[in-house]
């Protein structure tokens, strides 16, 4: 375990999907460095759960996926918190599960995909602007969105069409928004994780070999250190 | 003047009226609000977020139907918040006008509420049958997520559809602490802001828990406003002594903004941090701070126009008035806007020497008060 960063202390991060896979793995990583941590997931009794074992953090049981519930998230996250330096968009649909060819993917299957993976992150990020901007203006330091990106997004990989476009679109929003939001001192960047052990890997590769795959607590610790750079800057 | 009754915050067609410190009016279409700032001028904007702060429920000893209306609260820490003020209605909802809304039950100390995922104990009453002091069982959480499932924004019968919380949240929403928009932010989105810094213009914000803007009850009514805890940023005090030097004016966004400033200049030097704003700003409020406000309309009687003759005279304010009805300007939190200079005849005494010779040494002010007054003027077409 490295050392605790001395910048993640009482930072205010927020992390959706935060219940299972790298959203879990960060959630346990910032709390366990000191940040002040808002996390928001679908089931409720999960989002009890992991409160309970991480005390001090905060559980928001929320579909970012649902329009109706961005808002009341985003007024749980400002009041738990108190504003927020960093919000982490990592809750994600997968799409068709098994995947499917495009051409074999219903059209709700892609609104549902990009609602989650585009729509969901677009719509609270919008609806924190107010505390990430404030942050910059208190701190003297950037505010931070990480949206969590795939290599999906950028390579054509047959199979993951519903997945890999709305990721695409996602990632291209982000750079689109660093550049509006750069005189705010608000950042926004895209992470990509790699192939890791999780649930939602589990379900697009079935099949595939745990060992040959990445522990969400590493790609955690790399998100992190970003994190951690970025803030500074 | 006719209520704006449908909740967008900038209708494209929305109106400004612009009241000079030498109290001519000047019409405008509210898309060009930026064109009134100059360079070295600091706009702030109150960031609360707006609580959906109306919570339908039963009175358990009565089993009678209750609309609470929460409206206070001592303090803006995010984990104190069992302890609130608030109004209570009887039977019925927003499509009634508050003045016609039938009377809670009897209400005394120890009666509890179920609010839908919320329980509620009414502590005391604030010296009426209507006003009380309640706490909410459970943690902070708890209670924050039963009142973000369960509250729905207070509204008003003059607009019919229910709102949403994005309807009441401006585009610089944070902490969730007011009771009701601080609708004078409708104006701004992030074009504007961009237009701003464009100008030379800085943005600060500060926090203020606005309440509630009308009761239904005179004798509440005449409570208001009642006492409001805000927060300033140091950034919003350093940007404020910077505007000082460079002598820009500072630009408030609404009365909470006005509320806010004046009630933590008060105790000088002007400082960052927590502040309960107890006082009522009227005629004879002298104004350390604000030198403009852009708020919505208001009308004569209500506590937020009282907060506008600490800007101009009745004469002004009166000229104003017939103004805005002659030219079908729109009240209520989705109208239009005015922007009111602090009138070079009010009161200044109170600034330090620096600061009032940085008045008279305003670039423009010259060119302003040459301006041909415009006594019935015509509206400019829009866009």
């Amino acid at each position: 375990m490295s050392s605790p960063l001395p910048t993640l202390q009482d930072l205010r991060v927020a992390v959706t999907g935060g219940t299972s896979g790298l959203g879990l793995a960060l959630v346990r990583a910032l709390h366990a460095q000191g940040a002040r941590v808002a996390f928001v997931a679908r089931d409720a009794s999960r989002v009890q759960r992991v409160a309970a074992e991480l005390a001090g953090t905060h559980g928001i049981v929320g579909d970012i996926a649902n329009k109706t519930d961005t808002h009341r998230i985003a007024l749980q996250i400002n009041a738990a918190l108190g504003g927020l330096d960093v919000l982490v968009n990592n809750a994600s649909s997968l799409g068709p599960v098994p995947l499917a060819l495009l051409a074999d993917t219903e059209c709700e299957e892609l609104e549902a995909a990009l609602a989650a993976n585009l729509v969901g992150p677009f719509r609270l990020t919008k609806a924190l602007l107010g505390s990430l901007s404030a942050s910059a203006r208190d701190r003297r330091g950037s505010a931070l969105v990480v949206n969590i990106s795939s290599d999906a997004a950028v390579t054509p990989y047959a199979g993951w069409g519903a997945y890999g476009a709305s990721k695409a679109a996602l990632l291209h929003l982000s750079r689109i928004w660093n550049e509006e939001l750069a005189e705010h001192g608000v950042r926004v960047i895209s992470f990509d994780p790699g192939d890791m052990d999780t649930p939602l890997h589990a379900l697009a590769v079935p099949d595939a070999d745990p060992a040959s795959l990445k522990r969400p607590a590493d790609s955690a610790r790399e998100l992190i250190a970003k994190i951690v750079a970025e803030v500074a800057a | 003047m006719k209520a704006a009754h449908r909740p967008i915050q900038r209708p494209r067609d929305a109106k400004l009226l612009v009241v000079s410190a030498s109290g001519l009016l000047q019409y405008a279409p509210r898309s060009e609000l930026a064109s009134f700032f100059r360079r070295g001028d600091l706009l702030v904007a109150n960031d609360a977020a707006t609580l959906p702060a109306s919570l339908a429920g039963i009175h358990l000893r009565s089993g009678a139907p209750i609309e609470v209306r929460l409206a206070g609260r001592r303090s803006l820490a995010v984990d104190d918040l069992r302890e609130f003020s608030a109004v209570v209605f009887g039977a019925g909802d927003h499509r009634t006008r508050t003045e016609d809304r039938a009377a809670p039950p009897p209400l005394r100390a120890g009666d509890t509420l179920a609010l839908g995922p919320l329980k509620a104990r009414v502590l005391r009453l604030l010296d009426h049958p209507r006003l009380v002091a309640l706490a909410f069982d459970g943690t902070p959480d708890a209670i924050w997520a039963g009142i973000a499932q369960h509250g729905k924004p207070v509204q008003y019968a003059h607009v019919a559809e229910p709102l949403a919380l994005w309807d009441v949240w401006t585009r610089v929403a944070a902490l969730p602490v007011a009771f009701e928009p601080p609708s004078a932010g409708f104006v701004i989105d992030w074009q504007l802001l961009r237009a701003l810094k464009e100008r030379g213009v800085e943005f600060a914000t500060l926090t203020h828990a606005a309440g509630l803007s009308s009761t239904g009850d005179a004798a509440l009514d005449a409570r208001l406003p009642f006492d409001e805890p805000y927060h300033l940023p140091q950034a919003t005090v350093d940007a404020i002594a910077v505007t000082r030097r460079r002598s820009g004016r500072v630009i408030a966004l609404g009365t909470t903004v006005t509320r806010a400033l004046e009630h933590a200049a008060s105790q000088r030097p002007l400082h960052a941090g927590d502040g309960l704003a107890d006082q009522k700003l009227g005629a004879d409020s002298v104004l350390r701070i604000v030198d403009a406000i852009v708020s919505g309309t208001h009308e004569p009687g209500t506590s937020h126009y009282e907060l506008l003759r600490a800007f101009a005279s009745d004469a002004v304010l009166a000229r104003a008035d017939a103004a805005l009805l002659a030219n079908g300007y729109r009240t209520h939190e989705f109208g239009d806007s005015v922007w009111v200079e602090r009138s070079t005849d009010r009161p200044a005494a109170a600034r330090t020497r620096r600061l009032h010779i940085a008045q008279v040494s305003r670039p423009r002010a010259r060119a302003e008060s040459s301006r041909p007054a415009v006594p019935l003027p015509r509206m400019r077409s829009p866009q």
